[in-house]
């Protein structure tokens, strides 16, 4: 079995997963029930002045009959006494010797962190997070996403904690910025020890049309809040790599946003996530989710030879380029399986109405669209294909025209009836090259 | 009319109940909103089932019903009753691909149940009145279909029913755990509702209103009086206490029997769908014991093996390759038994005669057709086999005022055709007269 054991700066884990700062580390006796799950580490819900919640607090996307898809919320801080937390982290850690604690912050002044700073070593913390990134409420107050957008004033405020500190500190970077990459380098500059990211997303999540109030509804009104769950994962992916494959940034990141499985967290490690945080799918199933985490990893590690988590770090990160350096010669066609098809014509409809005209119906030659590339008619298969659930309701591509998109691979609900193939396509080539050889005039443009 | 609520019919449940929200809107996200959808041809009436379906999981309950009754009116008793498993969900790609069907006929039943509660704003406001005047011989679906259409269009309506109760065989011969005839008669009343007349107890051809008085007083006239009476065996013993026919014991049950009433032995005669529902009714009501018996083999029944899967379930014995040759009565002339001879290719075998003892004996070998209304208008033809000829596309028959539709031009099929025959009817005379 693979070790999925980290050092996160200096910070030991049993294993990647940590809960992320959050309502599922509210509490020390949460806390214990989910190192008893399985969960290598927690990022402490945020210590502060304590604050005054509203109800309610959540809000959420279903997708069909999936619920929670993305979920939004306005709660702040903790909302508990300092030192009933502090009397708690201490509790844990003395249970719990060689679990990761990282107590998150959020303070205003630099006599209130060097306090708060100091309070939590002693109670036993491993590392801190500073939130910087919370985008709702404390934002309003000057703290939370308010710092996060001001890269001057997050590498001052990362500066101060770093007189302080003598555990690690990490700095949890909000997605509502312009540009990651100048937060992440402002983080450097203050000497932060590691970056957390991302933070909820900047939301509204719908609208009470009877009442004409956003939701969630506090009364008679609502507020924006912060979005998270598996629906801003693409988006936490996209940042996470951004970061990655940055020159100045070498500290390592803790990603954050959307992960609800193992898979999930292998793509974060694969873009160079040394650990990842949890909340929506816990705040959804459960502390119960980490056992498939930390079993399906570690059978995805054996499947491809790696012996340790620390392989997959950063696997993916160099394949992220420029859309510029792509290979403009690379070509894929689609392809139906008549055997699995199942006869929905959902690839047809999104062909004709979403892509490229190129999927038809019927055992008889068509009249292309006006704007084919591909000249005459197009011509079906033959043999013509009969399937064996859908028979002549298999549809056919119309290959010349075919772009490869993806698009009707996606809306086919049959897992691999239609599959993207390579085909033979032009000499390697890409845009930046043409540039640079001063080959990327395309004809038809504003000028011609 | 008020039915009483302790007739016998009610002591069945529902088999099929209305979905939830929840469930509604489960069932309705699975489906694949398919283009050129199978489900679609299906219908005999070609509901746009995809987009009725997505109305639902959107929250638009009210446009999802709107889509089911523009092209069939009786979408809610046919959500009921139609055999779907035949129809549209047996077209469903899910089908076809080895997995769960879309329940179309029960998302159907939620959003035409729901959009037409008493509390919910009217769906249709019929249009003003135009100067055309329709009668319809019948009131049972495709009567109810036509009329209604043709109310909505602003043309006056009016129906000629011979029995105490409109709906036709949706109340009188529907089985109970599809369709209670108290819910075929709210659907009666929502027809009404567009404007539609109809006057129970007068028969067409009897009680003094022939044919030719609807012709010279109606600007068209459109037949919907589907089946006649059981067709009997014709064998020695059939006339006297315990023999009923199929279609009329289902009729007492559902609209007169009460509740309290004790089933014994019965033998259902038959291989048909009728065959099959009064086998399964007497099961669930509590029957001692219910055989049926067919002259050929299982697999040559005319009903749906669905069907007869479900009635095997409810303990229904089967009886493959038997006849009746006669039935067994007491001194007092009560019945004892049915007396059946083994057969080869539906010929009795000699010989082989035996008896089943018996209390009840439903006969469901089909219905007599009413050819006799044909004569009451010139030019209306009948076929061999006694059904009323007509263009299947439009209902015209041989005199351009009259048109028909339903079990009686198709010999008995399914609510749904009749609702469809209905439907073009009206369409037809509606292009004709431009409205
Ligand atoms: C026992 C049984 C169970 C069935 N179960 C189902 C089912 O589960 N699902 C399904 O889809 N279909 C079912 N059917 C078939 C379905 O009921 C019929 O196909 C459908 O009702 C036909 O409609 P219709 O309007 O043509 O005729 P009907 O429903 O038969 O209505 C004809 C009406 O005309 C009236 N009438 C007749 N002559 C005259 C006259 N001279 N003057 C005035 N009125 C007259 C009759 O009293 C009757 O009310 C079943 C049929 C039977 C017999
Ligand atoms: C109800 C709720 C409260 C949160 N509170 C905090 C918090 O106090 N401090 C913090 O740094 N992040 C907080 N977060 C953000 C999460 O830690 C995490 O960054 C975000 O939810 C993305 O991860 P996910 O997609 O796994 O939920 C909160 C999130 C939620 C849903
Ligand atoms: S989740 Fe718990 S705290 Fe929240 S509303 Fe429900 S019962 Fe109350
Ligand atoms: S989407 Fe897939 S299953 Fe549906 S018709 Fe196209 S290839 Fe067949
Ligand atoms: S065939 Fe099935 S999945 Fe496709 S549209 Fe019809 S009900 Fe929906």
């Amino acid at each position: 079995m693979a070790d999925l054991s980290i050092d996160f700066c200096g910070i030991k884990s049993p294993n990647p997963f940590w809960l992320a700062s959050a309502p599922p580390t509210n509490t020390g006796e949460q806390i214990m029930r989910a190192f008893d799950a399985g969960w290598g580490g927690a990022v402490w819900k945020t210590l502060g002045d304590p604050i005054v919640n509203v109800t309610s607090r959540f809000g959420a996307v279903d997708l069909g009959t999936y619920k929670m898809m993305g979920l939004n919320n306005i709660e702040l801080i903790t909302d508990r006494p300092l030192e009933v937390n502090l009397r708690e982290i201490r509790e844990v850690k003395r249970r719990y010797p060689k679990h990761v604690i990282i107590a998150s912050l959020m303070t205003e002044t630099k006599e209130d962190w060097r306090v708060l700073i100091q309070k939590c070593e002693d109670a036993g913390a491993d590392g801190l997070e500073l939130n910087f990134g919370c985008p709702h409420g404390m934002c309003e107050r000057g703290m939370g996403s308010s710092v996060g957008q001001e890269p001057k004033l997050l590498a001052e405020i990362t500066a101060w904690t770093k007189e302080f500190a003598k555990t690690p500190v990490l700095v949890k970077l909000t997605p509502n910025t312009g540009d990651i990459v100048e937060a992440g380098l402002a983080a450097v500059a203050g000497g932060g020890d590691g970056i957390s990211l991302i933070n909820t997303v900047k939301s509204i999540v719908g609208v009470d049309l009877d009442r004409m109030v956003p939701l969630p509804r506090v009364g008679n009104a609502s507020t924006n809040g912060g979005y998270c769950g598996p629906a801003v994962k693409p988006i936490a992916l996209h940042l996470l790599a951004a970061l990655a494959r940055e020159e100045g940034i070498k500290i390592p990141i803790s990603g954050i946003g959307g992960i609800s499985n193992w898979r999930d967290a292998a793509e974060f490690i694969a873009l160079g996530s040394t650990s990842v945080q949890v909340c929506t799918a816990v705040m959804h199933y459960g502390y119960r989710i980490v056992e498939d985490m930390i079993e399906g990893l570690s059978n995805f590690l054996d499947e491809k030879g790696m012996k340790s988590v620390n392989e997959l770090r950063g696997k993916a990160v160099g394949n992220y380029q420029e859309w510029g350096d792509l290979d403009l010669g690379y070509k894929l066609i689609a392809k139906i399986d008549a055997e699995k098809c199942i006869g929905c014509q959902l690839c047809v409809t999104a062909c004709h109405d979403g892509a490229h005209q190129c999927i038809f119906t019927g055992n008889e030659e068509k009249t292309r669209p006006p704007h084919a590339h591909a000249h005459g008619k197009a011509t079906p298969p033959t043999p013509f294909p009969i399937g064996k659930i859908a028979g002549p309701r298999v549809p056919w591509v119309d290959e010349p025209e075919c772009v490869g998109c993806n698009l009707c691979q996606l809306v086919c609900p049959v897992s691999g009836c239609i599959t993207m193939q390579e085909v033979p396509g032009g000499a390697a080539d890409t845009w930046n090259a043409r540039v640079r050889e001063g080959r990327n005039k395309v004809p038809g443009g504003i000028h011609d | 009319m008020a039915l009483p609520q302790d007739r016998l019919e009610n002591a069945l449940d529902d088999k099929k109940p209305t979905f939830s929200e929840s469930e509604a809107r489960a069932e309705a996200e699975r489906c694949l909103y398919c283009a050129d959808a199978p489900c679609i041809k299906a219908c005999p009436t070609e509901i746009d089932i995809p987009t009725f379906i997505k109305k639902i999981a959107s929250g638009n309950v009210r446009g999802s019903a709107k889509t089911i009754f523009d092209q069939n009116l009786l979408g809610y008793s046919c959500s009921r009753v139609c055999p779907v498993e035949e129809l549209c969900v047996g077209d469903c790609v899910y089908t076809g691909w080895g997995r769960d069907p879309i329940p179309i006929g029960r998302l159907q039943r939620y959003a035409t149940e729901k959009a037409t509660k008493p509390e919910e704003k009217a769906l249709f406001t019929p249009k003003a009145r135009k100067d055309k005047k329709v009668a319809l011989i019948g009131a049972g679906p495709a009567s109810l279909a036509c009329a209604g259409y043709l109310a909505l269009e602003g043309v006056e309506a009016i129906i000629f029913e011979k029995r105490a109760v409109a709906g036709g065989l949706n109340t009188t011969g529907i089985a109970p755990y599809k369709l209670h005839a108290q819910d075929a008669l709210h659907e009666v009343e929502w027809v009404q509702s567009f404007g539609v007349k109809i006057e129970t107890g007068v028969e067409v051809g009897k009680d003094h209103l022939t044919g030719q008085k609807l012709l010279d007083a109606y600007d068209a006239v459109f037949i919907g009086v589907g089946l006649g009476e059981d067709t009997k065996l014709g064998v020695p013993g059939e006339d006297g206490p315990g023999v009923v026919g199929a279609t009329a014991w289902i009729e007492e049950m559902k609209l007169h029997k009460k509740q309290g009433e004790k089933l014994g032995h019965v033998v259902v005669v038959g291989g048909g769908n009728t065959a099959i529902d009064v086998a399964r009714e007497c099961a669930l009501l509590g029957a001692a014991s219910v055989t049926m018996v067919y002259r050929r083999s299982a697999k040559e029944m005319s009903g749906y093996a669905h069907e007869m899967e479900g009635a095997r379930v409810e303990g229904v014995q089967l009886v493959e390759s038997a006849q009746p040759v006669g039935f067994v009565r007491s001194a007092q002339g009560e019945l004892t038994a049915i007396r059946v001879a083994r057969t080869e290719g539906g010929k009795n075998i000699p010989g082989t005669e035996y008896e089943i003892p018996c209390d009840l004996a439903a006969v469901a070998i089909g219905q007599s057709k009413l050819r006799a209304l044909a004569s009451e208008f010139p030019g209306v033809e009948v076929d061999a086999r006694g059904c009323l000829k007509a263009d299947p596309a439009t209902g015209r028959t041989g005199n351009a005022k009259v048109f028909t539709g339903g079990d009686c031009v198709n010999g008995g099929k399914e609510v749904v055709n009749a609702v469809a025959d209905g439907r073009n009817a009206a369409r037809t005379l509606l292009a004709a007269w431009g409205f």
